[in-house]
């Protein structure tokens, strides 16, 4: 490659690429030189003087301009006659660097000390102790004894609440200002700064409500210290005591990758997830997550989690075991002369919504086949583009990465931080920091506009209708290299929806991007799992909304009541089977429910939004005295009481064979998607104090599947006829990161932030 | 000195009001620029002449000015008059008494490197001379002299001041650029140099207020007039701020490389108390020491650091016998402890650490080992802050334990801590460093101890 | 609100910056708080972020990190008398000795009745006409006891 630079580090040859920096450059040969404010996601600032090396650069001569040789034929070196930090010099030809010198250790040392002058030794009991940068390198490189009179040391405030989820110990801080660049230049949420200068400055905030950021969390991560800690973890365990288990956020179509940290209480004798920690994946989330993502998980653990099967008799829902309720179904299932309608909501996982649909198609069906069967999924407007946003999204190897300069972001009817959080970190990082271009299209404002060069407006579920007729506000994207097209179904009817998504696709060819690798559509689907249930059930295109059932609506995972099949107008309710965590709403209302295990207490898949097929694994043990099972397990039971034996043994078995059946899977398998590759930077936990607390990626990084352009498949559409938004469409909120649901009503940390809609 | 270059105020009552200026050659250079010169050749005359910075590093101007990028727009001329080294008040005089040739020489950098707009940034406790400076340029304004279209031309120039509130490090040119941009004022990383990436991203030329003092003249009479003062390399003349312990703590311009120390001490009328001056910091609290042995040395930038000092912004404090250098590196430390930005580690740990041990010095209770601290600090501190001034706080010890070694052996062996005015000064210093680390406020959430 | 109290001088400061910097103007925003209110309140704070498009956290920050800013209240004056090395070598530690005993009070308090705030100050640049002090941004020069009396009697008025 042309643009890679050669330099040595204490005498050893390395070439990286133009633009490195020498910490980076140092870490390609496994040389870690000690660091506390440079974080690789960071611009570096140069602040805490950890990373001081000896730099030097090849002698040139000032009259022939070329570079000096000695008598051997060595390059002379010029050194540097000060220390210079390796954090924010890039390396340059022919440069030499000195890591391992007396000078060097003598300055590691020095600035050490410097830092525990004013830093508590509290390890024993500090939240830190055990994954703490300072500590660690203190170990390594600090000086044996301290010359400083500890009678002068400053004694600041310990818990100083920065908001209702992040807590500040201000003796621990040490000014590195990695959580105020976070907030800065990653989240643009400019709540922490720093408050009075020199040995009084403090971190501060004075936003309200405290910390008012969705991705606070994250700066407890980057902190190199314990000075930042989680409402949700503080005082809880000490972090080697803790297992982790690779899994998935089940709460947007980001997909972030995270992992699950759990540890037996001997208070209650099960497991808990005591913290969620993210997981490094360079292709999704990086080493970010956001608050959702961290701190919804007490559902987990809930004591109302279902624990055994319940069966309405007498007008009440009683326990009963798993024999008589499976038996109850299959002989409503059989019972003749009516039809079942099944919903499946979109954090199910890929497994479980394969099979539901293989007992639709292949045991209902065959057995039943006089009577109409049929699929849904929760919520139902995304099955009326999901076709198309899988048809046109991006391409395999698309990488967020590489957006930047001549490229364009359009987004249109979304709120990218409310509804995907990550790719909003993501997107404005492509625009703000690597210049690509953003439109945006939308009838309200959102956090987005702020970076955008164009804001285009229409009338609240118009957006298919302007796009039908942009008067020329889009002529500009045929210029693009790339186009990345990110959309939303806010205040959208169900065909407005499919007419939108249709349009951009259209709009994507047209300007001469359609197959692109940077380019294609990237729909902000509501969970994790949407594009995976769409395409586990085989829905056809585009979706219809279910027919009142006769016979039985069956829900799985469905957590808003209007999903359900409606009732027949007139007739008799039809049989209600419901599979939940909790006794929801429409639970209640059930005639059988079923208790099913959570996404952690077992593994499975999920497909992001987009299309990146990932893995998560069961952390947690099924808790102590409850019957709960996946969901695939009820379906395989049911299918069985048919007539038809299955015998899948686990969610990979079935994965197994939904790869050989549906059509984009084909070719995936389970293994593969648990493979994976070295993350670079490295952040994990190997690498502890460069980067932060962030887990390494032991769980897979997954696999995109491909879009049916890419395929080589032909795809067409019939086109849609639009309509005036609907008054239900219209009075639909808009989807909020913190609006209120089963699961995150359940957190206590989040609690005080949700926020009721209507 | 009677015909004075910067100081024209002391040969020329009410320079200060634009129509005696003006009947001193006042603007004659300002519209000979605009209306004769093209920017390039008021650089040219500027590197010519060979005016060095005034505000402490000495580089050449007209060198600085050239860096500035021809083709990125806006650009910008910043004004340091920041002014806040110990012992410096040179500036000060100039906004007030003179202030329209400031005005002149802002303009002329302008001009010449095709700027529209200039900011003079004084330290907020300025206030006062602010006032007469916003006076001078409403009256420039109102003269045609400054505005739209000045002298019939398509130029067009807007000087603006911004006052500071009260942090030293903003005299430092990055932190200045960040504190004009309405930020916490530290300093910046660089490379990139503010004559590329300055004020608001844009190239930008920033010069101490006496380096564009002397620029109307220069323009007006050509780099030739201006050589006639100074040596080769440090030509033209210098304003020296001279105080302490003489008679006669003043301003005082002279021309580089003519006079001593020695000659400056008996300018300002000798030790005020009639003991026998022991040293001088020739460039404030930041600077190297200079015992009396070496004040044959010629005031000039190479003179200087031929005697391990510097010139830099030229504030003298000259200090007697009577003083003990324990006591005055302790009183710099305690400067720069409260000046540090605290973006640095070295910078912000070492002085508080480094005061602490003075402290203890003071108050009697030191030993010799907490002199080997003082040293061991020092050393930790030296050569790894983000900026200047981490350094600067390194001179104070550096060179009061190089040359007055004896202090300090002395303070240990004959007990001299514990003096009453010293502990009056530490307990009042502890007590406003005990109200101050208990007022961090965050506002709207309840702190719990 | 300062928009409505003083508005020219709001729309006055605004002008110096270009529009999309407005930034720039926290500085004098918070100086022309601190003379409406005393000193830079929260409220004040969170009025002057919104005009320069900040978080207030922002502008908490500048008011911490420069000493002229007041972030509590402070008295009617505030008298700085400066003892830093060029000063105390002319005078000034028993100056300020003077104005402790005088005004009953340690440097960094304020007088029971509200009057005068007394601080020490590091270098204010007039060091040629020590002692001196600065009191609300006035310098006075030359201090010896009696012109201090005078000018705490001045200020007590
Ligand atoms: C800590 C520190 C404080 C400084 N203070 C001032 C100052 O008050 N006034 C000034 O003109 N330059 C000061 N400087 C120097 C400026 O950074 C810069 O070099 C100068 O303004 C350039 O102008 P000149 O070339 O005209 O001297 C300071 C530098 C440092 C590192
Ligand atoms: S709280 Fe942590 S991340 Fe923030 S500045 Fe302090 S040490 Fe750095
Ligand atoms: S200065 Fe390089 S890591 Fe902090």
């Amino acid at each position: 490659m042309a643009d890679l630079v050669n330099l040595t580090i204490d005498g050893v040859a390395v070439a990286v690429p133009k633009g490195t920096l020498i910490v980076d450059a140092a870490k390609k040969l496994e040389n870690n030189i000690p660091v506390f404010c440079y974080h690789p996601k960071l611009k570096p600032v140069g602040m805490c003087r950890m990373c001081l090396v000896e730099i030097g650069t090849p002698k040139v001569d000032p009259a022939t301009k070329q570079v000096i040789k000695d008598d051997k034929g060595n390059v002379v070196i010029a050194w540097q006659p000060k220390l210079n930090t390796a954090c924010t010099n890039p390396v340059s030809e022919g440069m030499a660097v000195r890591t391992a010198t007396p000078v060097v250790d003598g300055a590691r040392s020095d600035v050490l000390e410097f830092l525990l002058t004013s830093h508590p030794l509290d390890c024993p009991v500090c939240d830190k102790g055990g994954e703490c940068p300072l500590q660690n390198l203190t170990l390594e490189h600090g000086p044996g004894i301290s010359h400083f009179d500890y009678e002068s040391k400053q004694h600041n405030a310990k818990h100083v609440p920065l908001g209702d989820l992040i807590f500040l110990d201000r003796e621990r801080c040490i000014q590195c200002s990695r959580c105020i660049r976070f907030q800065d230049d990653i989240a643009d949420d400019h709540v922490l700064q720093f408050h009075d200068r020199g040995r009084h400055m403090e971190i501060v905030t004075m936003s309200e409500p405290g910390f008012d950021s969705y991705f606070s969390g994250n700066t407890t991560d980057i902190c190199p210290v314990g000075a930042l800690t989680t409402a949700d973890f503080r005082f809880k365990a000490r972090p080697w005591e803790l297992d982790h288990t690779p899994s998935l956020c089940t709460h947007c179509a980001v997909g972030c990758n995270l992992s699950l940290n759990t540890r037996l209480e001997t208070r209650t004798g099960g497991h808990e997830i005591k913290r969620i920690m993210p997981r490094q994946n360079e292709q999704v989330n990086e080493i970010w997550t956001c608050d959702k993502g961290r701190f919804v998980h007490e559902f987990t653990s809930a004591r109302e989690r279902l624990t055994k099967p319940l069966v309405r008799k007498n007008g009440a829902l009683v326990e009963t075991g798993w024999d008589e309720a499976l038996a109850l179904i299959a002989d409503k299932l059989q019972g003749a002369g009516s039809s079942v309608a099944g919903v499946v909501g979109d954090r199910v996982p890929n497994e479980d919504a394969y099979l539901f649909g293989k007992l639709f198609r292949e045991v209902l069906h065959a057995n039943n086949g006089r009577h109409p069967v049929q699929l849904g999924m929760s919520p139902s407007l995304p099955m009326h583009y999901a076709d198309v946003a899988r048809a046109h999204g991006l391409g395999v190897n698309a990488d967020f990465k590489q957006l930047g300069k001549g490229d364009t972001i359009l987004i249109v009817n979304g709120d990218v931080e409310e509804q995907a959080p990550v790719w909003f970190l993501r997107l404005r990082q492509a625009v703000v920091d690597r210049g690509a271009k953003l439109i945006i299209a939308h009838h309200r404002s959102t956090k987005m506009h702020r970076y955008a060069s164009r804001i285009i407006t229409y009338a609240p579920g118009n957006a298919a209708q302007w796009l039908a007729s942009p008067d020329g506000a889009l002529d500009e994207l045929k210029e693009a290299r790339n186009l990345v097209v990110v959309f939303g179904d806010e205040k959208c009817d169900p065909v407005n929806a499919r007419g939108l998504a249709l349009g951009l696709a259209g709009l994507i060819t047209a300007a001469g991007h359609a197959g692109k690798q940077n380019s294609g559509l990237l729909p902000l689907y509501p969970h994790a799992n949407t594009q995976g249930v769409y395409d586990m059930l085989g829905l056809e295109t585009p979706g219809e909304d279910l027919q009142p059932p006769a016979a039985v609506s069956w829900t799985i995972g469905v957590g808003e009541p209007n999903d359900v099949p409606p009732s027949r107008a007139s007739g008799a309710k039809p049989f209600a089977i419901v599979q939940e965590l909790f006794l929801t709403e429409i639970a209640q209302q059930a005639d059988v429910v079923l208790p099913v295990l959570s996404f952690a207490e077992r593994d499975g898949s999920f497909t992001s939004g987009d299309r990146r097929v990932q893995r998560f694994y069961a952390g947690l043990p099924v808790a102590h005295g409850s019957q709960a099972k996946s969901d695939w397990w009820i379906f395989q039971e049911i299918a069985r009481r048919l007539g038809v034996s299955w015998s899948f043994g686990t969610a990979a078995a079935i994965f197994g064979e939904m790869a050989g059946q549906v059509g984009y899977y084909v070719g995936l398998n389970y293994d593969g998607l648990g493979a994976s590759e070295t993350q670079w930077p490295p952040m994990g936990r190997e690498d502890l104090y460069y980067g932060g607390t962030v887990y390494d990626n032991e769980g897979g990084i997954g696999v995109r599947y491909p879009t049916a352009v890419e395929s080589g498949r032909a795809v067409s559409f019939k086109p849609v006829q639009l309509v005036t938004p609907s008054m239900g469409a219209l009075s639909r909120p808009a989807r909020r990161l913190y609006q209120n649901g089963e699961l995150i009503g359940r957190s206590n940390v989040i609690g005080a932030h949700i926020e009721v809609t209507q | 000195m009677t015909n004075h270059i910067l100081l024209r105020d002391l040969d020329i009552p009410d320079i200060k009001n634009l129509a005696v200026y003006s009947d001193h050659e006042g603007y004659a250079a300002w519209k000979k620029a605009v209306t004769t010169m093209k920017g390039e050749e008021v650089i040219g005359v500027v590197k010519d002449s060979g005016l060095r910075g005034r505000g402490g590093a000495g580089f050449p101007a007209g060198l600085k000015w050239s860096f500035i990028p021809k083709d990125i727009f806006p650009k910008y001329v910043t004004v340091n008059c920041d002014e806040s080294e110990p012992g410096t008040f040179k500036d000060h005089q100039l906004i007030r008494e003179n202030p329209h040739q400031v005005i002149e020489g802002t303009a002329l950098c302008a001009f010449a490197i095709g700027s529209k707009v200039a900011y003079i940034y004084c330290r907020g406790e300025f206030k006062e001379p602010v006032v007469q400076l916003q006076k001078a340029i409403d009256d420039a304004y109102a003269a045609g002299l400054l505005g739209k279209n000045l002298f019939g031309t398509n130029y067009s120039l807007d000087i603006y001041v911004h006052l500071g509130a009260g942090a030293y490090i903003c005299g430092e040119e990055s932190a200045l650029l960040e504190s004009l941009e309405g930020k916490i004022g530290q300093p910046r990383l660089k490379p990139p140099f503010p004559a590329v990436v300055g004020l608001y991203g844009k190239p930008t030329v920033i010069n101490n207020v006496e380096t564009l003092a002397n620029v109307p003249g220069i323009v007006l009479n050509g780099a030739a007039w201006y050589r006639q003062n100074g040596t080769e390399k440090s030509p033209g003349t210098k304003i020296f701020s001279v105080c302490g312990h003489v008679k006669n703590a003043a301003n005082y311009e002279l021309p580089l490389g003519k006079f001593s120390i020695q000659d400056l001490l008996d300018m300002a009328g000798g030790s005020m108390s009639g003991l026998p001056i022991k040293a001088v910091l020739p460039a404030g609290s930041s600077s190297p020491i200079i015992p009396a042995a070496n004040f044959g040395a010629k005031l000039d930038y190479e003179s200087m650091a031929a005697i391990g000092s510097v010139l830099g912004s030229c504030s003298w404090i000259f200090m007697d016998e009577s003083v003990d250098m324990v006591w005055a590196a302790r009183k710099m430390i305690r400067f720069f402890k409260h000046e540090s930005c605290g973006k640095c580690t070295p910078c912000r740990e070492g002085t508080h650490w480094a005061l602490s041990v003075y402290d203890k010095l003071l108050s009697g209770s030191g030993t010799i080992e907490d002199v080997k601290t003082i040293e061991t600090v020092n050393k930790s501190i030296t050569g790894k802050c983000f900026c200047p001034l981490g350094e600067f706080a390194t001179s104070s010890m550096t060179f009061t334990l190089k040359h007055f070694r004896k202090d300090y052996d002395d303070f240990i062996s004959m007990k001299k801590g514990g003096r009453a005015d010293w502990m009056r000064e530490l307990q009042r210093d502890h007590h406003i460093h005990e109200m101050h680390s208990g007022a961090i406020p965050v506002h709207g959430i309840p702190v719990h101890h | 609100m300062l928009k409505e109290k003083r508005a020219a001088e709001v729309a006055a400061i605004l002008s110096k910056y270009p529009h999309e910097r407005v930034r720039s103007a926290v500085m004098p925003l918070l100086y022309l708080a601190q003379e409406e209110y005393g000193f830079c309140t929260p409220d004040s704070m969170r009025e002057i972020a919104q005009i320069c498009s900040i978080d207030p956290t922002e502008v908490q920050s500048v008011a911490g990190f420069y000493t002229m800013y007041f972030e509590k209240p402070v008295g009617r004056h505030v008298v700085e008398i400066c003892d830093d090395l060029p000063c105390v070598l002319r005078g000034a530690d028993k100056l300020v000795d003077y104005a402790e005993t005088k005004l009953g009070i340690r440097a960094g308090e304020t007088t029971s009745d509200g009057a005068i705030t007394l601080k020490v100050a590091m270098c204010l640049a007039a060091c040629d006409r020590a002692p001196m002090c600065q009191v609300d941004l006035k310098y006075h020069y030359d201090l010896t006891r009696e012109k201090f009396d005078d000018m705490v009697q001045e200020l007590r008025k």
